[in-house]
């Protein structure tokens, strides 16, 4: 293995590394017209040079504010991904313990049937979750974007993978050091499912985050809006051909992402290595 | 905790545990782990549970602390039934094998937990903490998390989890298996130590017969769920009850014959000199390989002539093992002694076992 140099010159290292550059290239060039538009005044957008910035203008920002609700959007986003986080460390947290170290019967049969749920993407109930709702009248409410997705069956089998790979001694020892059930979930099981958390977190918050289908099913009006579907909307309603203020808004919405992968990188990978299936 | 502040076990007078016919069957096992099974664990002391794996050792210390619930009988501590109170009533410590440290929490915050559980105030946890953290010389290590640590240092958070609370009862279930060797030999002697010093009254379960003979104050040796013998560890190993204690505690030679005059005749008919025991008895005879003598008997006892076979360097000593008839016969020799093709060891008879047919120990008049 000659490879293993250390030289940054060696001629494999600058084949991989081109190689690399390209994808880059080509993964953030999109992200960059999303920018230059919107920072562009609207008659320069289709002016010839798309890869350089010409004029720099707020004014596309501007519009955006001033036509659309988006800080509503913003704070009905955060909310509906908090609260959805919330939820299903309450029912993920408990549910996978007692998968993975408790005895009850119907354990095994409960398992597959978690394990059933992970198959079945979320369209296909989408219909009877709806009729749930509007029975409960919380068509149109931001109810209606949280609780059908507090109850995670990928939540529960990623923790209950996580619990599974700490030795049951650790449990039997919180229980002769003195912890009932309530001590065991609270202070032993939540602490120590910290890492997982976060990488479920982080999967839950971007996945909700950018939700378009299910808004766009449940929601009528703009007031339980969240960005992707607020902008949507607010493309078809008022702005049907003007990019610039179109990619302003677009910016803004990928903006909290961004911003949250670049404090958190090593975390955000974590996450998608551990979605793939790989706990720590 | 105790409203004189007596917080140790000595102080207070630990309690001698009891287990008086006990059973326990897993669910849909076909045979009981145990069944009938009677100890009484002196107060104060250790009783260390010696036996192979799979001989229940590990099932029944279980059992003593809650982890498993029983199928029959009774255990108290002291004056107190417990055999039905949960774990974590049931006031009683462990040291685990692979330590069973929180991951997420600080090597202060494991000590402290079992303290933190009782609702003590937040100045006397701190207090107890460092207490027990000096006591096992991990004091420099608070702020760690346990994945810093080595498994030494790891060890010794799990004892100091364990003794902070000041237990009456104190378990321990191989909690030297995982180290090597020279650190298991340094612990054991620091476990003793600190045992005599909080006077807990200890079970310890090991399948190492070194531990289990300098460690113990009441030696329990165990097989297929079975008491084999107990009793003080020199008792044991000095007159071993049958074949299966005699070779489960000092690898014991055991050589199954007939006795004649002056000689004991194999049932291959290989022959090896004996005297002064009666003849016709059908025994097993057994000596251990560090009690032999060079050369032939003087005053009676046994006398073998036999071809050597391998020779394994032991550091100051070699070991022999010399073929009598088939029968391997292993023997220490000191390193240097002039080894030929064939080799006469004898065996004293205060160092020679005699059991019957069936195993059992023998006592002959001599």
């Amino acid at each position: 293995m000659t490879s293993r140099s250390t030289s940054p010159f060696a001629p494999g290292q600058i084949a991989i590394h081109l190689a690399l550059a390209a994808g880059a290239v080509f993964m953030l060039l999109p992200f960059w017209l999303m920018i230059r538009a919107a920072l562009t005044p609207e008659a320069e957008i289709f002016s010839g040079n798309m890869l350089t910035l010409g004029t720099v203008t707020l004014d596309n920002f501007r519009r955006v504010f001033a036509e659309v609700p988006i800080i509503r959007y913003y704070l009905n986003g955060i909310f509906v991904v908090v609260a959805i986080f919330l939820g299903q460390i309450v029912i993920c947290v408990p549910a996978a313990y007692a998968l993975a170290r408790l005895h009850f019967a119907g354990r095994e049969l409960s398992l597959w049937i978690v394990l059933g749920a992970l198959m079945i993407p979320y369209q296909v109930t989408a219909i009877p979750v709806y009729v749930i709702l509007a029975q409960f009248g919380l068509i149109d409410t931001r109810s209606a974007l949280i609780l059908p997705f507090v109850a995670n069956a990928f939540g529960v089998f990623l923790l209950r993978q996580f619990f599974l790979a700490i030795p049951g001694s650790v449990f039997e020892a919180a229980r002769l050091d003195g912890a009932g059930a309530f001590h065991m979930l609270f202070s032993v099981v939540l602490p120590m499912a910290r890492p997982a958390l976060v990488t479920f977190g982080i999967f839950s918050f971007v996945s909700h985050w950018n939700d378009y289908f299910w808004p766009s099913f449940v929601l009528r009006s703009d007031a339980a809006a969240t960005i992707p579907f607020g902008i949507v909307r607010f493309l078809d309603a008022e702005l049907g051909s003007d990019y610039g203020p179109q990619m302003a808004a677009a910016t803004l919405a990928v903006l909290p992402l961004l911003a949250g992968f670049l404090l958190a990188q090593r975390q955000f990978i974590n996450g998608i290595a551990m979605s793939a299936g790989q706990v720590e | 905790m105790t409203p004189d502040g007596k917080t140790t076990a000595k102080a207070r007078g630990a309690p001698e545990v009891t287990l008086t016919g006990l059973g326990k069957t897993y669910r849909g096992a076909s045979r009981p782990t145990f069944a009938d099974l009677s100890l009484i664990c002196p107060a104060g002391r250790i009783t260390v549970i010696v036996g192979p794996s799979g001989c229940g050792k590990t099932t029944l210390l279980r059992c003593v602390c809650g982890l498993e619930s029983t199928s029959a009988g009774s255990i108290r501590f002291g004056e107190r039934e417990v055999t039905t109170v949960d774990a974590e009533r049931r006031g009683v410590a462990m040291v685990f094998q692979n330590y069973a440290l929180y991951p997420d929490k600080t090597v202060a915050g494991n000590i402290g937990f079992p303290l933190r559980m009782a609702r003590l105030p937040k100045a006397e946890i701190g207090r107890r903490v460092a207490a027990a953290a000096r006591l096992v010389r991990i004091e420099d290590y608070l702020e760690r998390r346990p994945a810093e640590l080595s498994g030494g240092q790891r060890q010794r958070v799990g004892i100091a989890r364990a003794i902070v609370r000041g237990p009456d009862v104190l378990m321990m279930d191989e909690p030297l298996s995982n180290l090597d060797t020279k650190l298991r030999a340094e612990m054991r002697a620091e476990l003793g130590a600190l045992q005599r010093q909080i006077g807990a009254t200890t079970i310890y379960v090991t399948h190492d017969q070194t531990e289990a003979l300098t460690l113990a104050d009441h030696l329990v040796v165990m097989r297929g769920g079975v008491i084999e013998q107990e009793g003080n560890p020199e008792d044991v190993f000095l007159r071993p009850r049958n074949t299966f204690v005699a070779d489960f505690m000092g690898r014991m030679n055991l050589i199954e014959g007939t006795s004649g005059e002056g000689r004991l005749t194999t049932e291959e008919g290989d022959e090896a000199k004996l005297t002064g025991y009666p003849a016709g008895h059908r025994v097993v005879l057994g000596f251990r390989p560090e009690e032999v003598t060079l050369g032939s008997a003087v005053e009676g006892g046994l006398t073998v002539t036999a071809p050597i076979g391998r020779r394994e360097l032991l550091g100051t000593e070699v070991l022999v093992t010399l073929r009598l008839g088939e029968r391997p016969l292993r023997v220490r020799v000191p390193v240097g002694t002039p080894l030929g093709e064939d080799i006469t060891i004898s065996v004293p008879p205060k160092h020679l076992h005699f059991f019957g047919e069936d195993g059992q120990r023998i006592e002959f008049a001599v």
